[in-house]
């Protein structure tokens, strides 16, 4: 029992520092964007929670504000979250052993946890020695997800508070924070040229659009440009 | 209020929707390959699905940013990569710098143009 709540406490610790820090003024920009758009704070929370991925609800934001169909709009929600079925499908089975042990439901809960932090973090940590255990591995998970979330709901609360009393021109500042924090993100990442195709794709395709089709836009970039990127992967992979 | 239940309505569908990969993740773990060919494809998919929302985002932006100039939402996207990359990929670095400018050039043209 001591050793668990160890393990949590390694876990909320270790999540404290960068990682918080970091989802935090992804998440500021983000409660000054919703405030924006006349979310009330409990909508802003209700989205962390429910969400708890910060594209897909900037891409629910943009497209209720743009009178999206609602069809389209969940679709594009979901397919911007895609990248957690791979994260989950590799995560668990390191926390979890065959039938014994935790009950599916509580993994099954613990799957709304994951983020690309919390994910990124515990697939590192998880294999260093202290967390060998399975158990160890669960609660620090836990204590780490717990820190993350707690952070994003705080400061997603501060921006929508701080973007009604700031001055116009750093009000500009906090709005335009997290389009920043992703586009560096991106760019960041975009290493292969199959990555660089679908940057460029679905950024072309997604203005070219939305003069004529706004509410379908993101879809269409997210088709046409993930299309082509994956062709280019496909000659890739043959090749080797 | 209409538009309000309508949001709240619409915001669980979409944790709905979000939840699907993660729960499946859960009850397929194990038993399938997560470099399958259909997976790449909608991996590629949701990445340029949010490429071309943060391009709009920052070039044809709504509400608050559409009041600002979209050179200086470029030049700060661009100073804010600059920075990310010469502080060796640190993200603080990068947004504090990339929004530092953009407020600072929004002032400028206030005061001076």
């Amino acid at each position: 029992m001591a050793l668990h709540r160890r393990a949590f406490g390694i876990g909320a610790r270790e999540a404290l520092g960068v990682p918080a820090a970091v989802l935090g003024a992804g998440f500021l920009g983000y409660g000054s964007l919703a405030a924006d758009a006349g979310y009330s704070i409990w909508m802003t929370l209700a989205a962390t929670f429910a969400i708890w991925a910060l594209p897909g609800q900037l891409v629910l934001m943009e497209m209720h504000a743009g009178g999206a169909a609602v069809a389209a709009t969940v679709l594009a929600v979901s397919l911007s979250a895609a990248r957690f079925f791979p994260m989950t499908l590799t995560l668990m089975p390191l926390m979890r052993e065959g039938r014994r042990g935790r009950s599916l439901w509580q993994f099954l809960l613990a799957a709304q946890l994951v983020s690309m932090t919390t994910w990124a973090v515990a697939m590192r940590r998880f294999n260093e020695a202290d967390l060998e255990d399975l158990e160890a591995r669960w609660h620090y998970f836990l204590g780490f997800s717990a820190v993350c979330i707690g952070s994003a709901a705080l400061f997603a609360i501060i921006g929508q508070l701080l973007l009604v009393t700031l001055p116009p021109l750093l009000r500009y500042g906090l709005a335009l924070l997290t389009p920043l924090y992703f586009f560096v993100t991106l760019v960041g990442e975009a290493q292969s040229r199959s990555a660089f195709t679908a940057l460029v794709c679905g950024a072309a395709t997604a203005l070219a659009l939305y003069s004529v089709a706004p509410g379908w836009s993101l879809l269409g970039a997210g088709f046409i440009g993930g299309t082509a990127a994956f062709l280019l992967q496909g000659n890739h992979a043959r090749r080797d | 209020m209409r538009g309000a239940t309508e949001l709240w309505l619409l915001l669980l569908a979409c944790g709905a929707a979000t939840y699907l990969w993660r729960g499946f993740g859960v009850l397929l773990s194990g038993r399938i390959n997560p470099q399958s060919a259909l997976f790449e494809w909608v991996s590629c998919v949701a990445y340029a699905l949010v490429a071309g929302l943060i391009a709009r985002i920052i070039v044809m932006p709504s509400g608050l940013l559409a009041q600002t100039a979209l050179t200086d939402r470029l030049l700060a996207c661009a100073v804010a990569f600059i920075a990310y990359r010469l502080a060796r990929r640190n993200m603080f670095v990068g947004l504090v710098c990339g929004v530092a400018f953009f407020i600072g050039a929004g002032y400028v043209r206030k005061t001076f143009v």
